[in-house]
């Protein structure tokens, strides 16, 4: 199914018989029901304000061309969401929906804050096929409830987006990354804080263990960053060696799609930590492969297939999702981390309400 | 404003109800006596004021949750308080309910520099998690005009911005994770120091739902590293229109101004009587604040001054020192107390998209003098978040009821220009009756289904934030219930 319109998804959904796969531009790796609903028919920009620094698109519209007419402007989306196409090996064309349905946020995630961050508001078919609004177009709304938020990372779970409305950000005039050549993931999450402490707003902190350095994005104006990159280097003289990287867009896109795992075999996860505790479970992991962003607070995690990386964890504060694998592996331990009781029934009651049929992507958050 | 009537069968149990907190709670941390259960009649919303049945002031999690499973069991409601500072009602009491004030859980649970949070009780106030980092050159960023009162328990409820969240987003964007009391009792615990949730994101559906979901004991917050120093510009403009093309103008040259602060005449002259901040005579004035180095403050400011200059502005000063950036920001926080010894005024929150400031000025300058009220206008000029406050004389018969007609036409002209009716404040029983101006009825029930599943009995806050008639059936099958 492909609907053209809001009015004509709303009806789809309304009149299902069956349960669907929500589906943006499928290339996030959700696998399962051959039923599918796209999103894809939902395009374009409606509004984009860069006075105001809003945009407002329906779902379907592709991430691409969002961030070319933010380009045009002297705009980026600050979350810097991932392409996981990459990583994953789909094909495809990201939408923002997907985006949106995930809470995609790749580096800058670690100042900036995440995709739900830049989520002023939302319109979407719920499992009913009832249109609903919620949030807005503005930059501060507190009137109501916040589903905007709910929606986010619901992987459509609660309903089908239809709109999106993004707060956007300037695009900074320069970028410079440092590298300091650290000993252990142990040196490295420790530099990695205490540039994250200081007051010359890193916006990427990241550990790549093959490759020995903690990386660090700064961005802004020309002098501005020259004086912070300085700064930096003064802060950080203790941790080892420091060079300036040469090609720092490169770096963090690199960074930002996991591309020292693509093409190499087995299931990636992705785990989110208290920074600090990493170097400890990096060692419980027994990883062929892992890199380290967020400061050490988001750990990427390349394991043969099937391993059950959260019995190695153990007990941790955080959570530890499967990105890619196969589908008995997901059907075995489960893609996302199981939540408490309370939470989880807080979840399922929720669910309940929003799709009482249970239509939309059963079975995916649990 | 209309509140729904207590419950006599409630009233009739409240001598069974005390004692069974009385079981639970310290002697002195339950309130029953009718004279002292008065300081609870209202918050920061003064005109409307109804004392509870009785208030309690829980000393921690266990004392929280105790007290509301013996709510819930005898199907009373409770209105959750932080330090009662709500300009939208959000703390006012029924006659039937209990209070619960998180005043006495102030501590601090833990901090922590390498992972940049703190963890509080709520009931701490939002000045001193500041004043609890500083030491350490750190902050808590969101910073409502309250903060030296209001507590993080308000906070999270009301999702309370500040003048800085142009820069560093509100509460939702600084709350990492909850330690909450469900209404039967139990605990949960949502996020924490890592970021973003595993599942469902319901920290950010809790964060703003006015205590009617949960009440939230302990709260996970992200500190930043203060930066070098900060240093605010005043703009004077001769027209409002100008004033708001200059503040777009700024914000696409690519700078993001840690705050743009917007006051119009009224307010200027208020503020300035107050505060003696030196600021000029004029339409329209804007506070400008960047931060940095020094060298990286002078280098944003002369960027902004020149595009200030292409506006013809009437004054444009650089604060000259930190005692004379102080004064200016004095001024503006203290917007609302000099206005308030003008008269007694009604603030409102509606919020805008920015191309539109021009029209909403001039639309509301054409009201107040239909309803012959004035106005003045203080507001987040960077993220379209207006603050008119309307004077008006309590004492004068029928002045609040004009009062509050002028500003629910604010409020819908808002919504009407693409905006919203709240921006920080909440709704809490102020704008509740306006919400359907904003949702439709399927948008609202989608709303009030998080609470039935967080609340099944809407005993929390129950009549707050939704429409009364939207409500309704809800409560009634909680009185039914009985």
């Amino acid at each position: 199914m492909k609907p053209e319109t809001e009015a004509e998804l709303a009806e789809m959904v309304a009149g299902l018989s069956e349960p669907m796969r929500i589906v943006g531009g499928g290339t996030r790796g959700v696998d399962g029901l051959e039923a599918v609903l796209e999103t894809s028919g939902l395009s374009g920009i409606t509004l984009y304000e860069p006075g105001a620094l809003t945009l407002v698109a329906q779902a379907g519209t592709p991430v691409a061309e969002i961030e070319a007419a933010l380009e045009a402007e002297g705009q980026q989306l600050a979350f810097e969401p991932i392409d996981h196409r990459g990583l994953l090996g789909t094909s495809g064309t990201p939408t923002i929906g997907g985006v949106v349905a995930a809470n995609i946020s790749g580096p800058r995630r670690i100042q900036a804050g995440a995709c739900r961050d830049f989520l002023l508001g939302v319109r979407y078919v719920d499992g009913m096929g009832q249109v609903i609004k919620n949030g807005g177009r503005v930059m501060k709304n507190v009137t109501g409830y916040d589903l905007v938020k709910l929606m986010a990372g619901s992987w459509g779970t609660l309903g089908v987006l239809t709109e999106v409305s993004l707060k956007v950000l300037p695009k900074p005039e320069a970028v410079a990354t440092l590298g300091v050549h650290v000993a252990d993931a142990g040196d490295a999450v420790q530099a990695l804080s205490a540039a994250l402490k200081s007051p010359f707003e890193v916006s990427g902190a990241a550990y790549d263990p093959q490759d020995g350095r903690a990386l660090l994005r700064v961005e802004g104006f020309s002098d501005s960053v020259a004086y912070r990159t300085e700064q930096l280097k003064f802060t950080l003289s203790g941790f080892g060696e420091i060079t300036e990287v040469s090609d720092p867009v490169e770096l963090w896109r690199n960074l930002r799609d996991v591309r020292p795992f693509h093409g190499q075999e087995g299931d990636v996860w992705r785990i989110s930590v208290k920074p600090t505790d990493a170097p400890e479970i990096l060692t419980r992991l027994e990883a062929d492969q892992t890199l380290l962003d967020w400061g050490g607070g988001l750990i990427w995690a390349r394991v043969p297939e099937g391993s059950d990386l959260r019995s190695r964890i153990g007990v941790f504060e955080g959570h530890a999702t499967l990105v890619r694998t196969e589908a008995k592996t997901v059907e075995a331990l489960g893609r996302f981390q199981p939540e408490s009781s309370g939470i989880e029934a807080l979840t399922k009651g929720l669910r309940a309400r929003f799709d009482p049929r249970g239509i939309l992507n059963p079975g995916l958050m649990g | 404003m209309e509140m729904p009537r207590p419950n006599p069968e409630i009233l009739a149990r409240k001598q069974a109800v005390l004692s069974r907190l009385l079981q639970v709670l310290p002697e002195d941390a339950v309130i029953h006596d009718p004279a002292e259960t008065r300081a609870y009649e209202c918050d920061a919303l003064t005109a409307y004021r109804c004392p509870p049945m009785l208030a309690v002031l829980p000393s921690n999690t266990q004392e929280v949750s105790d007290v509301l499973r013996i709510c819930h069991d005898e199907g009373v409601p409770v209105v959750p308080r932080g330090s009662g500072t709500s300009l939208a009602g959000g703390a006012l009491p029924t006659a039937d309910c209990v209070i619960l004030g998180v005043a006495r859980m102030n501590e601090v649970l833990e901090t922590d520099y390498d992972n940049r949070f703190i963890r509080v009780q709520t009931g701490r106030t939002n000045l001193s998690v500041t004043g609890a980092v500083e030491e350490e050159d750190f902050f808590y960023a969101p910073d409502p005009s309250s903060q030296l009162a209001c507590a993080i328990a308000g906070n999270i409820a009301m999702n309370s911005g500040g003048a800085h969240c142009l820069k560093y987003g509100v509460t939702t964007n600084n709350l990492l994770g909850v330690k909450m009391v469900m209404m039967d009792g139990s605990v949960v615990e949502i996020g924490g120091a890592h970021l973003d949730a595993g599942g469902l994101d319901l920290l950010g559906v809790i964060c703003g739902s006015e205590g009617q979901l949960g009440v939230v004991t302990e709260a996970t917050l992200r500190i930043l590293r203060k930066p070098e120093g900060a240093r605010p510009v005043l703009m004077g403009f001769d027209d409002n229109e100008v004033a708001g093309q200059c503040v777009s103008d700024i914000i696409k040259s690519g700078i993001l101004p840690v705050a743009i602060e917007f006051m119009d005449t009224l307010c200027i002259k208020a503020c300035e009587n107050f505060a003696h901040a030196g600021y000029p005579d004029c339409h329209a004035l804007l506070i400008v604040e960047v931060e940095g180095s020094e060298a990286e403050i002078d280098d944003q400011l002369s960027k902004i001054i020149e595009i200030a200059r292409r506006h013809n502005p009437v004054e444009l000063r650089e604060s000259q020192s930190a005692e004379e950036s102080a004064k200016i920001w004095l001024g503006r926080k203290s917007a609302f107390g000099a206005m308030g010894q003008m008269n007694d005024y009604m603030c409102l929150d509606g919020t805008i998209p920015v191309s539109s400031l021009p029209e909403v000025l001039r639309r509301i300058g054409e009201l107040s003098a239909e309803y012959g009220l004035p106005v003045g206008n203080v507001f987040h000029a960077g993220d379209g978040n207006m603050h008119p406050l309307i004077l008006f004389d309590a004492n004068k018969p029928g002045d609040l009821e004009k009062c509050e007609a002028f500003g629910a036409d604010i409020l819908k002209l808002c919504v009407d220009v693409g905006g919203c009716l709240t921006g920080e404040h909440g709704v809490g029983i102020e704008k509740r009756d306006l919400m359907s101006h904003q949702y439709t009825p399927a948008d609202l029930e989608a709303q009030m289904a998080v609470k039935d599943v967080f609340d099944p009995k809407w005993l929390l806050n129950p009549a707050k934030v939704f429409p009364l008639d939207a409500s309704e059936s809800r409560r009634d099958v909680r009185i039914a219930a009985e």
